[in-house]
């Protein structure tokens, strides 16, 4: 076996990301003035909750995210064909056995043993007759067709048991971590059952044995069967499921890291700086806002997907295509979506260069640039960190409309948007092939639900009087009154200046 | 006033031009026709007479700015941004990829758009006006927190679920309304029902909510405070005051929409098939019609900078205090 790993843009870009969240946190840790907020957070229960479902939505995400490839066979042989895997696709592979991947014909319904489809076989006393054949992997374990129920139902109480002693050894675990400092893990383990630690356990627990209950009896019976059943080439949706939940979190994510530097670098120096460098600047988010988002976003994608197309001779497999469109479509995305928040940041620098210590910065001649810097920044970041997480859930649902639309991501990777996309062409068919919107469903609800109460919490901890008024991209507003535009949102008095 | 509106005219005319350069520079620069016309005939193997005859055909083949083989003003005249950019200043949008006239289109397809759109708008406003009230009303109450609960489960289901559940349950299941298709314009509304109602439940959670914290910040002034001292009922209060002091950010708010709907709704229009400018669009999108695309970037800008415009006269229109200068 030859093992090599393999750099994708996006993972690299989301490992660095995941360093600059740790590095924060130990930059909030020494300052109070940031401490205080994120404590608030902390006390706050439903934002734990979202918390530990989010970092169970990033732990698959992160795992999805370190990449390598084996070749097997004597080295030195040509590399072509070989496969790039995932960790998270040998996790799976250790966890679901066969089921995972592509291992059927076509469409099975959840828990199935029979296909979806009729096909001719062959009969062993000669001729032929239409029927559902058998899956070939998903429950080729019973003999007996008739044993189904039976073996599911087992099976998944066997999930359960094991989800309760894996749920037990990770309470233990914590009860360890938290009771280090003194009183010892029994202490620590009653403790945060009663609600009498500092940060609120009980609900994390709760949710932490709820995602234990049902991953564990996931994996037991997905290991046997196809959990939500098979897509139409008969790759196994969990599976699926399971691999979109990083172009979920690469689009939540690194979209907003491309948008903070325009935002906050343009809209800090707009409002400081005055004259005809706002002039320009208010120009060109005025310009850009002024262009409807969908199609922008649309024009952007199709110019950078002719230009990847022209180029193919760049990326050496279609994963790294597939990819560097992924990531081309945060950046448009990014590039478009600042004119909002850059608004808002303008908005407060104007009124911020008037306050007493700015001016008296400036009388002692400090120089701008730092200014800049060491006044303005810090007292706007609030605002970017609501903004940073609230965008978050916009993107994860706008990435299902722009897939929807023909621009979102490849359509190799897997995504909520490809799901629900694949899942819409066959609305028609009776019966229903649900599975496929059930799962994409059940999987962006879990996530975008614990995005947005989480921002909602963090918005409450940084900026309680601030009216919630979410600085979406016109886009994602589902109806024509559903969400407001910028105009709503403008900070400036109305009648001020013109924009 | 007149002079601020004229301003602010000229002001997105300004805009215009800087939409219609950068869209130029997206659509010919950043990608030659060439480009183009080798994706369109289909990869590598494309000779470059093919290529020239494609660019002949849509007049491509012309210089980007300045034509210098042409004399007097026809240097300037003569070019591809002039025919195909500058020109839609004049709404001569030219022939989409399959040689009908856009503009023509864009005229047929607005009223389908908005004979979805704009019942969708005045439903939409009134139901998430009403619902915001009524929480605003009973705010603190059991009812609000588990309304609150419901809306944010509401916000995070993506608009896609709803198209799809709502045409499964009213078309498929239950037979109530034709699953798609659309008739002239007054025949129209068993086929724009289903769209209308599936769209006003999609965009109810995320206005109601914006809308609720409107009202409640009213709640909270010193206007209200005095109104309650003068002995007036709370339903008095909320309607008579609460309620006409929060439309202020709410109607400036939505002002800006109006224009644009005329656009119509990309995901609604594509799956109702109503064949309104929505679905124009996203055809256009899907078969790399860049020219359809280019002239919907640009009426769409135009709508939005009325829209914009239309926003700050409205204020002083509902708010007596703001004068435009």
């Amino acid at each position: 076996m030859n093992f090599s790993p393999v750099l994708l843009i996006t993972d690299v870009l989301l490992w660095l990301l995941v360093f600059a969240v740790v590095g924060y946190v130990w930059y909030v840790r020494r300052h109070e003035h940031l401490l205080v907020p994120w404590l608030k957070v902390r006390q706050n229960p439903v934002a734990m909750i979202c918390a530990t479902v989010l970092v169970a939505y990033a732990a698959i995400g992160l795992a999805d995210s370190l990449h390598f490839r084996t070749a097997s066979g004597a080295p030195g042989r040509s590399q072509t064909g070989v496969e790039v895997r995932s960790v998270l696709d040998v996790l799976l592979g250790a966890a679901l056995g066969p089921m995972a991947g592509k291992s059927e014909k076509t469409y099975s319904a959840p828990l199935a043993i029979y296909s979806f489809a009729k096909e001719t076989v062959e009969k062993p006393g000669g001729g032929q007759a239409r029927e559902f054949p058998r899956l070939t992997v998903g429950g080729a374990h019973l003999k007996n067709p008739g044993d189904r129920d039976g073996d599911i139902a087992w099976r998944g109480a066997l999930g359960l048991a094991k989800g309760l002693v894996l749920f037990a050894v990770l309470n233990g675990a914590l009860a360890l971590w938290v009771g280090r400092k003194g009183g010892g893990p029994a202490l620590a383990a009653r403790a945060m059952w009663r609600g009498t630690t500092p940060a609120p356990w009980r609900p994390i627990l709760v949710t932490l044995l709820l995602i234990c209950l049902m991953a564990c009896p996931a994996v037991a019976l997905g290991s046997h069967y196809h959990l939500f059943g098979t897509d139409k080439v008969g790759q196994d949706v969990l599976t699926i499921s399971l691999k979109s939940i990083r172009t979920g979190l690469v689009i939540g994510t690194l979209t907003t890291m491309v948008m903070l530097p325009f935002a906050v670098l343009l809209g800090l120096a707009a409002g400081y700086f005055r004259g005809w460098v706002d002039d320009v600047i208010v120009y060109l988010y005025t310009s850009l806002s002024s262009i409807p988002s969908v199609l922008l976003i649309a024009a952007a994608v199709l110019i950078v997907q002719v230009s990847i197309d022209n180029h193919q001779d760049l990326f050496p497999t279609t994963l790294q295509r597939a990819d560097m469109r992924l990531l081309a479509l945060c950046v448009i995305l990014g590039a478009t979506g600042w004119t909002g928040l850059c608004r808002l940041l303008r908005g407060e620098a104007l009124k911020l260069r008037e306050l007493d210590y700015i001016q008296a910065a400036q009388a002692f001649g400090v120089a701008r640039l730092r200014i800049l810097t060491r006044h303005m920044l810090p007292n706007v970041m609030h605002l970017v960190t609501i903004n940073a997480v609230m965008d978050f859930s916009g993107m994860v649902l706008a990435e299902a409309v722009l897939s929807y639309v023909g621009v979102g991501v490849d359509p190799t990777t897997n995504s909520f948007g490809g799901m629900i996309n694949a899942a819409r062409f066959e609305m028609s068919r009776d019966p229903l092939v649900w599975w496929l919107l059930a799962a994409a469903f059940f999987f962006m609800l879990g996530l975008v639900l614990a995005a947005n109460l989480f921002a909602d919490a963090v918005q409450e901890a940084f900026d309680p009087r601030r009216v919630v008024r979410r600085a979406r991209p016109r886009i994602f507003q589902r109806g024509p009154v559903g969400g407001m535009t910028e105009a709503a949102e403008d900070p400036r008095a109305p009648g001020g200046r013109p924009a | 006033m007149s002079a601020y509106i004229v301003r602010r005219l000229g002001y997105g005319l300004l805009v215009l031009i800087g939409v219609n350069l950068f869209t130029f520079w997206l659509f010919f620069k950043v990608n030659t026709p060439d480009d183009i016309a080798r994706i369109q005939l289909g990869g590598k193997r494309v000779t470059a007479d093919a290529i020239a005859k494609w660019k002949a055909e849509r007049g491509y083949d012309k210089p980007l700015l300045f034509n210098s083989a042409a004399a007097g003003i026809e240097k300037v005249t003569d070019t591809i941004y002039f025919e195909k950019s500058a020109s839609m200043f004049a709404l001569r949008f030219g022939q989409s990829d399959d040689g009908r006239d856009i503009w023509y289109e864009i005229r047929t397809r607005a009223g389908p758009s908005l004979a979805l759109q704009i019942p969708n708008f005045i439903i939409g406003l009134a139901v998430t006006v009403s619902f915001a009230l009524l929480l605003a009303l009973f705010r603190g109450s059991r009812f609000d927190f588990t309304s609150q609960i419901l809306l944010v489960v509401m916000m995070s289901v993506s608009g896609l679920f709803y198209i799809i559940g709502g045409q499964y349950l009213f078309s498929k299941a239950w037979r109530l309304v034709p699953i798609s298709g659309y008739d002239t314009l007054f025949d129209s509304f068993r086929f724009v029902i289903l769209p209308v109602v599936i769209g006003v439940i999609s965009g109810f959670a995320g206005s109601t909510r914006l809308y609720r914290t409107i009202f409640i910040e009213e709640v909270g002034r010193d206007y209200v405070r005095t109104a309650r001292a003068k002995g007036l009922s709370e339903l008095t209060v909320m309607f008579r005051h609460v309620l006409k002091n929060g439309m202020i950010p709410i109607l400036t708010g939505v002002v800006v929409v109006i224009p644009t709907l005329f656009m119509g709704s990309l995901l609604f229009e594509s799956f109702f098939g109503i064949p309104g400018l929505g679905s124009y669009t996203i055809e256009a999108i899907q078969s790399q019609d860049f020219g359809i695309v280019r002239s919907m970037v640009f009426i769409g800008t135009v709508l939005l900078v009325l829209g914009l415009i239309a926003t700050d006269i409205s204020y002083t229109f509902v708010d007596p205090r703001v004068r435009l200068e």
